[in-house]
């Protein structure tokens, strides 16, 4: 498995570059994350946070990434570019990173849910698949499946 | 009237899967500022939109705004011409050239009448037209024949918007705005020098998807500018403790201060600067220590100086610029003479900054 392609969102903090978690962006997200996971919990209620949307300072992305930490889930969808579906060491709440066929970070998400939708097969696709496989079956068989 | 493919139709012959489709609508909802919760409605919407002629103006400009979206990564300008938009002229980025170009226009505008849209990149001058046309002709003719079969005019950049630049005093150009010509047609401004290359692809995605987005008072949509940037600013927790930057090289410089004493115009500019950032979301001019210019503000060139804190008065030259405002609801010789006037006030009066205004303490 690839790993992720380096962001400079996510390199330490420069040297000298003052940061305080009572003035970073960091600690009220990750209390709102405490809150969604909460409400998962007791019912049921999925959340998804739009990191785009969040104004990080320098230092806030590590914050946030040091404190979730890594879980035991970690996918990779190839889809017009990679995407990383990672669960977090907080289980329940993943990272998913959508990457264009160059790389670049198109948009990026904290779910908090217990499955990414996006890891599930779609409908249609598996319309499309079972299409895709009676052709096959036909072509070995000859004829038409059952 | 040509019949355009459904957008499902043409991904589905680009052999898009659902869920490359799903995850094209995530990064679209992000990039519309929407909840990312509304993407399954985006791919609703997107399922029977077809993909919109659209046809790029570029007058006074520098051509800035263009180079602006080339870098959009999410979605890119290439994703966008081949799945969701037909930008059927653009004289920069198009092959054709001359009469054909031309004509590429022409055909456009007849196949889409009343639902194409235009999207116009510069101010458009009209003291003198022979200051910037095309194909022998006049920005103002071209602009008037084009808008008069559109659906909808997005203006990117500050010139077109408010006459950014070009209308900056003294205004050699006369150079106005898009909605000081077109009044008729909805209008959506997306300023910004240039603006951010992902909120003009947001928009004709937005416009694509959902219609003219809703405006703020400067018709710009409020899911970009709804808010200042000083607002979203990580360093605000610098300003309400009262922590700032003196000059470029003091300590609260290196340690990340606020910069409203250097002159940032954060508190006062309408952008996502802050969140949606540049460079695919790398960083922004605050973050990389520089104040805001407040690029996305009509006449923010005319504001009394970049690194002026907006507590200190700037003199003659807001009146000078509300001066220039009123002179352009004035088309004609009258409007050209008072114009003269004003154009040797502000000479007169301007004021250059060097290395020591940097440095000076507020």
């Amino acid at each position: 498995m690839m790993a992720p392609i380096a962001d400079p969102r996510f390199s330490p903090m420069p040297a000298g570059m003052f940061f305080s978690a009572s003035v970073g962006n960091a600690l009220p997200l990750l209390h709102q994350i405490r809150h969604a996971l909460t409400a998962l919990l007791t019912g049921g209620t999925e959340t998804i946070i739009d990191l785009g949307a969040i104004p990080f300072g320098p230092g806030d992305e590590a914050v946030l990434e040091e404190t979730l930490g890594t879980g035991e889930v970690h996918a990779v969808l190839t889809a017009m570019g990679e995407s990383h579906v990672r669960e977090t060491a907080i289980p329940g709440v993943w990272r998913i990173d959508h990457r264009d066929m160059a790389g670049a970070l198109q948009s990026r998400f904290v779910e908090i849910t217990m499955m990414p939708d996006i890891l599930k097969t779609q409908r249609e696709d598996a319309v499309r698949g079972l299409k895709v496989l009676e052709d096959r079956l036909a072509a070995l068989d000859g004829g038409t499946p059952v | 009237m040509k019949t355009r493919p459904l957008l499902s139709e043409t991904m589905a012959a680009h052999g898009v899967s659902r869920r490359t489709f799903m995850k094209y609508c995530a990064t679209l909802a992000s990039v519309m500022a929407l909840p990312p919760a509304l993407a399954p409605r985006i791919a609703q919407a997107l399922e029977r939109a077809r993909r919109p002629s659209v046809i790029w103006l570029s007058f006074q400009e520098c051509t800035g705004c263009t180079e602006s979206i080339t870098r959009s990564h999410a979605p890119t300008i290439e994703e966008m011409i081949f799945n969701t938009i037909s930008l059927d002229y653009q004289d920069t980025l198009q092959a054709a050239a001359g009469h054909q170009a031309e004509a590429a226009r022409h055909q456009a505008m007849k196949e889409n009448y009343g639902k194409y849209l235009v999207v116009v990149e510069g101010s458009i001058p009209v003291a003198n037209p022979a200051y910037s046309c095309f194909a022998g002709r006049s920005n103002l003719d071209v602009l008037k024949e084009t808008a008069a079969g559109a659906a909808a005019i997005v203006t990117v950049g500050t010139c077109a918007a408010y006459g950014g630049i070009p209308h900056a005093m003294p205004n050699p150009t006369g150079a106005r705005a898009v909605s000081d010509i077109i009044t008729d047609k909805p209008i959506i401004n997306v300023p910004g020098c240039p603006p951010i290359p992902v909120v003009m692809t947001g928009v004709l995605a937005h416009f694509l998807t959902f219609g003219v987005p809703e405006l703020d008072d400067l018709g710009r949509p409020k899911a970009f500018y709804g808010d200042v940037i000083h607002d979203r600013c990580y360093r605000r927790p610098f300003y309400d403790k009262g922590l700032f930057a003196e000059t470029f090289d003091d300590e609260g410089a290196r340690a990340g201060w606020c910069l409203y004493k250097l002159g940032c115009k954060g508190p006062t500019t309408h952008s996502v600067c802050a969140t949606v950032k540049w460079n695919g979301g790398v960083s922004f001019p605050i973050q990389s220590g520089h104040p805001c210019l407040g690029c996305t503000q009509p006449d923010f060139w005319d504001g009394g100086g970049f690194y002026k804190p907006l507590s200190v008065p700037t003199g003659d030259y807001r009146a000078l610029a509300a001066g220039g405002v009123g002179v352009g609801a004035v088309v004609g010789a009258a409007g050209a003479l008072v114009g003269r006037g004003v154009k040797a006030e502000a000479a007169r009066k301007h004021e250059t900054v060097d290395a020591h205004d940097l440095e000076k303490p507020s």
